[in-house]
């Protein structure tokens, strides 16, 4: 499995064709206390740099971007009752959503963990 | 548009604790044309720890002025004249809460005016105590002709200080001299144990109650204290010369009670006490009788009718505002901020949400909005748009969270 980060700060982790979507632990230490998580329908088709969630903190609501094309298998129900999750655990229990890759070549166009970690250094 | 007379790039200044706040860690942003933090651990601990221990913000943006008459002018009725308070009835260290209002009525500003004592405690930041006055005059004393005549204090929010100071300057009588304190800073400890601190370090403020001031000294250090904020705590309110204000917040942090707060929580906190923000819920579009902050218009005032903005807002008064200001919790757990509408079974817009945010303290999301004077009573269902969704909202008294004040003749 392969994980591949966007200059966003979303993360996405692929096993075959399909991805799981979160944000980045940088992401999350920048938002603050997150209060509430609006993640995509079952169904859903989503374009690479497609709006797919919503993710409010106390101060803030901010767009969650597809960092892939595909259709949406499902949200993390999780996030629902406990948005902290994100804050806790953003890669890993606070995912966002998960999807079936409609193009995995979009992936080339993406950062791995090595080129993700120098990009937020020279943030 | 005054945009035209103004730089396009106006430098973001730096108060005296920017480094302080940095090496507290800080998060420093933008405010106000000034770089403020806006949150050390996180918004969320930090306004918890306020509402169950104490904490410590840097108000120093904001605008402190004293008020003086020279020559045998009036301060009382040139401050009446601006203003809809009782300034004649506010006795030596008692403090209010009042409006700059406009002629048309709209809310220029929000402020606190404070009768200073007649040892001015300013004297030291005060122009006309320099040593060339002539010898036999006290800087202390408001005027050379007239030792009896008060003198006043005024907080302003610091976003809008250089227009009221202009303001002022039009419409202040000749004889009227205002001072603007650049020099001082101005700090706020805030929560149920913030007596308990500040007594060890400043004895004998825990015998102020709310809306009293008075002067202090820690450490030959003047500070001019007032038990009074806006979070809906009890605490104070400490001007402290900008030199001296590294200790001091020093030494108020390490009190075991009190962190330093950054401005995030500072919102959410005066959400929840109910308190409106200058720019965000009041501007110079809104009235103080649709702002329901009829409490600021005196008795006296509104009988004698004799204030800037007074006709168009005592007519208003009567005939009942047609849109107010009102608090709503929010159904669901996301929030409703600044800039979503307030619409009608059709979807039209029928109002507009001045704040709103997740409130800690209650465990959910709240907004203040203006709505049509019909749909202000508490328990009404109002529906709100937002970034193309809809969500529904009950009109609520305010404040949220019960106001915890220490008032004369309480415990």
């Amino acid at each position: 499995m392969s994980r591949y980060f966007t200059e966003d700060h979303e993360w996405v982790d692929v096993d075959g064709d399909v991805g799981t979507v979160g944000i980045s632990e940088y992401a999350q230490s920048q938002l603050g206390d997150i209060v509430f998580v609006d993640v995509p329908e079952e169904g859903k088709a989503l374009t690479k740099g497609d709006e797919a969630a919503v993710v409010e903190s106390v101060k803030a609501a901010s767009d969650v971007y597809s960092p892939v094309s595909g259709t949406v298998i499902e949200g993390n129900p999780a996030l629902t009752e406990t948005p902290g999750l994100v804050n806790e655990e953003p890669e890993s229990d606070g995912w966002f959503f998960k999807l079936t890759l409609s193009d995995p070549d979009e992936l080339s166009g993406l950062m791995d963990e090595i080129a993700y970690a120098a990009f937020v250094e020279k943030l | 548009m005054s945009d035209t007379e103004i730089p396009d790039e106006i430098a973001t200044q730096t108060l005296p604790l920017d480094a302080w706040h940095r090496a507290q860690g800080g998060r420093m942003v933008e405010f106000a044309g000034y770089h403020m933090p806006v949150q050390y651990e996180g918004i969320m601990a930090e306004h918890l720890w306020v509402r169950e221990s104490a904490g410590l913000f840097d108000v120093s943006h904001m605008g402190q002025l004293v008020f003086r008459a020279e020559g045998g002018a009036d301060v009382v009725a040139a401050l009446e004249a601006l203003l809809p308070a009782d300034i004649a009835g506010l006795a030596e260290n008692k403090q209010r809460y009042s409006l700059l209002l406009a002629e048309n009525g709209g809310i220029l500003d929000d402020l606190m005016v404070t009768h200073l004592p007649r040892e001015n405690p300013f004297a030291a930041d005060d122009e006309a105590a320099e040593p060339a006055e002539p010898a036999g005059w006290s800087p202390l004393d408001a005027s050379p002709t007239d030792p009896d005549a008060p003198t006043f204090y005024m907080v302003v929010n610091g976003a809008t200080k250089i227009d009221d100071i202009a303001h002022l300057l039009e419409f202040l009588p000749d004889g009227i001299a205002i001072n603007h304190l650049e020099e001082q800073a101005l700090l706020a400890l805030q929560g149920p144990k913030a007596a308990d601190a500040l007594a060890r370090l400043v004895p004998g403020v825990e015998a102020m109650v709310f809306m009293t001031a008075g002067a202090f000294d820690w450490n030959g250090v003047p500070l001019w204290i007032s038990r009074s904020g806006y979070t809906g705590e009890d605490g104070f309110e400490i001007s402290v010369p900008g030199e001296h204000v590294v200790a001091l917040a020093d030494a108020l942090i390490a009190e075991p009670e009190v962190k330093p707060i950054g401005l995030g929580a500072r919102d959410s906190l005066r959400l929840e006490a109910g308190l409106p923000l200058y720019g965000h819920d009041l501007d110079p579009e809104t009235t103080p009788v649709q702002a329901d902050l009829g409490f600021a218009l005196s008795k006296r005032r509104r009988e004698a009718g004799d204030f800037m903005g007074a006709e168009p807002i005592l007519a208003e008064r009567a005939a009942g505002a047609t849109t107010k200001r009102v608090g709503l919790l929010i159904a669901g757990r996301q929030p409703v901020r600044e800039g979503a509408t307030v619409v009608d079974a059709s979807g039209a817009d029928i109002g507009r949400v001045t704040s709103g945010g997740f409130a800690p303290s209650v465990g959910a999301a709240i907004a203040m909005a203006y709505v049509p004077a019909e749909l202000a009573t508490p328990g009404t269902t109002v529906s709100l748009s937002q970034r193309g969704k809809v969500h529904t909202a009950t009109v609520t008294a305010m404040p949220f969270i019960p106001h915890r004040y220490v008032r004369a003749g309480g415990k």
